[in-house]
């Protein structure tokens, strides 16, 4: 199972200042919960979930999310925030062994 | 750490009154303009994440239809219609699915900067269940929004 590939989508073209802007991310993950029986060996597949997905735009949160193990895989995330300056948004991906992924990519305010 | 007393003294007292039925669910949050009240341990978990209070049902929109086909990935799309200024905003969204073990799904934390609360984010479901959603803001307001969703294949819920 891939894990990584963390992706962030922001508009292409500039935006107004204080336009409500949309914002895609998405990761490569199994997001196990620790409940699932393996359907040939019968055995509980172990947890391996992400537990927090943190973004930030121009230095200031914009989004702290937790998550759980019935968050479905390879999990997207849609989510808003507004525009004030040309800057980048920041996503970090945190799961339950510590690992850490990060994307970014630039807002253009023009 | 102001809040976190707050939750921690919640959590107790839901505990010490759990014996007697009536009360446990009067400690936790109550859902109004429900056909069906959440069950206390539903009720647990909601106060938990948002602290106690009436929910209002009002604000929150969930736009998912009725039916999903794979449990293992039912998209939720959640608009919370609210202003997000300085002074008054969506701090917190706690999402719910009453029939998963874990009925606790994720929550989300939001700021003035944020804009809008207006999410989109897949969930597991092991069968068909209420779907709900709370929103508090930073006053302390709670509002809410439960829908069944009916699931035709269940996923490995978490």
């Amino acid at each position: 199972m891939t894990v990584g590939s963390p992706k962030v989508r922001v508009p292409k073209d500039p935006v107004k200042k204080g336009d409500i802007v949309n914002i895609k991310t998405m990761i490569q993950h199994p997001m196990e919960s620790g409940l699932r029986k393996d359907k040939d060996t019968g055995e509980t597949v172990p947890a391996h979930y992400i537990v927090s997905v943190k973004a930030v735009y121009n230095d200031k949160p914009v989004l702290d999310a937790v998550w759980t193990g019935a968050i479905a895989k390879n999990p997207y995330l849609g989510f808003s925030l507004r525009a004030e300056k040309t800057g980048p948004v920041e996503v970090t991906w945190k799961d339950d062994k510590g690992q850490e992924f990060k994307a970014s990519e630039t807002i253009t305010v023009g | 750490m102001e809040n976190m007393n707050v939750l921690m003294m919640n959590r107790r007292g839901f505990f010490r009154s759990a014996g007697v039925a009536g009360v446990a669910v009067a400690v936790g949050a109550t859902m109004t303009g429900m056909p069906k009240y959440a069950s206390a341990d539903i009720n647990a978990l909601i106060s938990e994440q948002v602290g106690q209070g009436t929910i209002t049902m009002d604000k929150v929109l969930v736009d998912t239809p009725d039916k999903a086909e794979n449990g293992t990935m039912v998209r939720i799309p959640v608009v919370v219609n609210h202003p997000m200024e300085p002074n008054n905003y969506i701090e917190k969204v706690a999402i719910f699915v009453d029939e998963n073990p874990k009925p606790f799904i994720a929550s989300y934390t939001f700021f003035p900067e944020s804009g809008k609360v207006d999410i989109e984010f897949r969930l597991k479901m092991a069968k068909s269940s209420n779907v709900r959603v709370v929103a508090k803001s930073n006053t302390g307001a709670l509002y809410g929004f439960t829908k069944k969703i009916e699931v035709a294949e269940g996923g490995c819920a978490g």
